[in-house]
């Protein structure tokens, strides 16, 4: 219930050089959050401070760079333990009585892993291999590998793998992201970056719209607890199929996507009426144990004729291995990981922030977990949840994950700015909006070149610092962890990284 | 040659190529020109955005098409107006300012220029300090593009 006024200062300021400003009014056209207005009477631009989402939409169209955004410095008394932003939250909640909501991943100062782990590189004793004179493989197989070497009748090794793989030519996915959630140019740039690129990108909850089919083989599609889109076609158009558990963002808790995203064609693809809010329950009402998941998995199966590899994604909680090796049990081909830095379009800020575990810790513990009871071959892992660049690619390749999945990257590429608004449907950006006249903001042909530049660039850094290891294949780097060593990391750390300090010699 | 099209899927209707073209049509070439060059005037500029029906949700900005078969060149008593390369200038040195070619033109793209004696279109901006078109490089959705597309 709304309960009277809410004594809130705005948390960022305009700031416009009114020495530049030369009234031509196009934040005014831009700012969907209707922040700029023009005062004809004085012939200035004003700005409503309270609408600003920090999103620099304005200020990345300004033709003079008139405009800044500032935090505001309108803070509460200063105070370490009750932060301007605990504060903020208590009289939002007090005046909302709802739950704080939150998008992209969580913003809170938690160790990232990766940054305290370093790479090893050859010196004399072994040679380094330069990527531009010689071979290097970044190709990389998902799905159960073959647990027998087999030979035919003149001898010859048998290579062909017997369950369905997904074959990806850089290690790298896009995250699965639905339609609904993103928009159709943000989904667009997806499905022909991830086809020219050779990768997958991924459907999310939301379906497949039907213009995206031609993309299947670059798709992975997903189903969810909600089952949206899910029918025959669906499930065969893919290259593989995803049940998604979890989200990194929101572990244990379900999904809803509002009805004022839910457009006739949001409706069509999804199969659920207009403008109804499209909830995905906290559970799959049908799986409560891992023998309830291993029947989803060879239904999924039994419905594509075995050629398709299934996925399973689940978010990194505490009892992340114990959970992947029965996933591995129940007959999944792939297991995906979400650490809980993870983004998100819309969860409860709550979770985002205080549930889940680093997804550097997680992958240590699952990849240890799979070798020990020696069933790491019947699955590949997956690893996603903030993901920041080649490097965190191969240390977590090194960790023993077989691709990782981005989501908040490729969103960045698509011009994402961060500004963690996306449950509004108003993204200045054309992304993470519904609105027609916000979705063309996004053209897909340059959203599409940007995350093949993207994933190209990383995929020429994974070269050479692997040619610096010494290592020409992301088969010879996988689980490779005398490749890493930790600094600023504890014992407990580094035994659950399974990785040596720095220093530390073999 | 190449010409300067508009797509209006991708036209935002954010009028920087408005702002962009008087700018470089007053001899600017960067930001901190544009301050100097139109903070506290009018602009003028020779691309022009349409802001269509359907709630303004279609935006299209158009300029001269350089048309192989001009009207305004036809039109012009002076001489002003004359094709060089497929590109259609105006010397304003000639133009008398009757603005036969402003009504002719069927795109509206020909227009009186500031002083009102003479008229001024785009010229590509193959002459000002820019050196190709200005609208196309500032355009932020790649909505306005220079390309060649053969004979219209």
């Amino acid at each position: 219930m709304e309960n009277g006024k809410i004594y809130l200062s705005p948390e960022y300021e305009v700031v416009r050089s009114d020495e530049k400003c030369i009234r031509c009014r196009v934040c005014e056209r831009q700012c969907a959050d209707d922040v700029h207005y023009y005062d004809a009477d004085a012939d200035r631009m004003c700005a409503l401070d309270e609408n600003c989402v920090n999103c620099h939409r304005c200020v990345s169209v300004c033709p003079t760079h008139a405009l800044k955004i500032k935090v505001s410095e309108n803070r509460f008394r200063e105070n370490d333990n009750w932060s301007d932003t605990k504060v903020r939250e208590v009289y939002l909640q007090a005046n909302s009585g709802g739950v704080m909501l939150g998008a992209m991943g969580t913003p809170l100062k938690y160790p990232t892993y990766w940054d305290k782990i370093l790479i090893n590189a050859s010196q004399v004793t072994n040679p380094s291999i330069d990527p531009l004179r010689e071979p290097m493989e970044t190709r990389t197989f998902l799905g159960k590998k073959n647990q027998k070497t087999v030979r035919d009748a003149d001898g010859r090794l048998v290579t062909k793998f017997t369950s369905p793989q997904i074959e990806l030519d850089a290690p790298i996915m896009f995250s699965a992201m639905s339609y609904g959630s993103i928009s159709y140019n943000a989904h667009a740039s997806l499905a022909r970056a991830a086809t020219e690129l050779g990768i997958c990108y991924n459907t999310g909850e939301g379906g497949l719209h039907e213009d995206f089919y031609p993309y299947g083989a670059n798709t992975i599609v997903q189903v969810a607890s909600g089952r949206f889109g899910v029918h025959a076609d669906y499930l065969m158009a893919g290259a593989g199929i995803e049940i998604k558990m979890g989200q990194g963002a929101k572990p244990g808790i379900g999904g809803h996507l509002p009805g004022r995203k839910v457009g006739p064609d949001v409706s069509r693809t999804r199969m659920i009426p207009e403008g109804s809010d499209a909830i995905s329950p906290a559970p799959h009402h049908d799986i409560y144990s891992i023998e309830d998941l291993r029947q989803l998995v060879y239904s999924l199966k039994e419905a594509t004729a075995y050629r398709k590899p299934v996925i399973v994604k689940i978010s990194a909680v505490h009892n992340v291995a114990a959970i992947a090796s029965g996933i591995a049990r129940s007959g999944a081909d792939i297991i995906a990981i979400d650490g809980f830095k993870g983004g998100t379009g819309a969860a409860p800020s709550r979770i985002r922030d205080n549930v889940g575990i680093p997804i550097e810790l997680a992958l240590g513990a699952v990849d240890s977990r799979l070798r020990e009871e020696g069933i790491r071959d019947e699955v590949s892992v997956v690893v996603g949840g903030s993901i920041h660049s080649s490097t965190d690619v191969v240390k977590a390749i090194a960790l023993g994950a077989d691709a990782v999945y981005i989501g908040t990257a490729a969103l960045l590429a698509l011009g994402c700015h961060l500004c963690r608004s996306c449950h509004k449907n108003n993204c200045n950006w054309g992304i993470a909006t519904q609105n027609p006249t916000l979705v063309k903001r996004l053209n897909p042909d340059y959203g599409a070149r940007r995350l093949v530049n993207l994933v190209s660039a990383w995929k020429h850094e994974i070269m050479e610092v692997m040619g610096g290891m010494g290592i020409n294949s992301i088969e010879a780097l996988r689980g490779n962890r005398l490749m890493l060593r930790g600094v600023d990391l504890n014992e407990k750390e580094l035994e659950i990284l399974g990785i040596k300090y720095a220093g530390e010699s073999i | 040659m190449k010409r300067v099209f508009v797509n209006e899927e991708w036209c935002l209707g954010c009028r920087l190529c408005e702002y962009w073209c008087a700018n470089a049509n007053l001899g600017g070439k960067t930001a901190s020109d544009m301050v100097r060059n139109l903070k506290g005037r009018k602009i003028n500029a020779r691309i022009r955005v349409e802001d269509g029906a359907n709630d303004g949700k279609i935006n299209f900005a158009v300029q001269c098409r350089h048309c192989y078969d001009p009207m305004c060149v036809k039109s012009c008593i002076s001489g002003a107006l004359s094709i060089s390369d497929g590109v259609i200038n105006v010397d304003t040195e000639k133009c008398v300012g009757c603005f036969t070619c402003v009504l002719t033109c069927p795109y509206g793209c020909v227009m009186p220029s500031d002083d009102g004696h003479v008229v001024q279109k785009c010229e590509l901006c193959l002459s000002n300090a820019v050196g190709s078109p200005a609208c196309v490089e500032h355009c932020p959705n790649h909505a306005i593009v220079y390309e060649e597309r053969g004979v219209l």
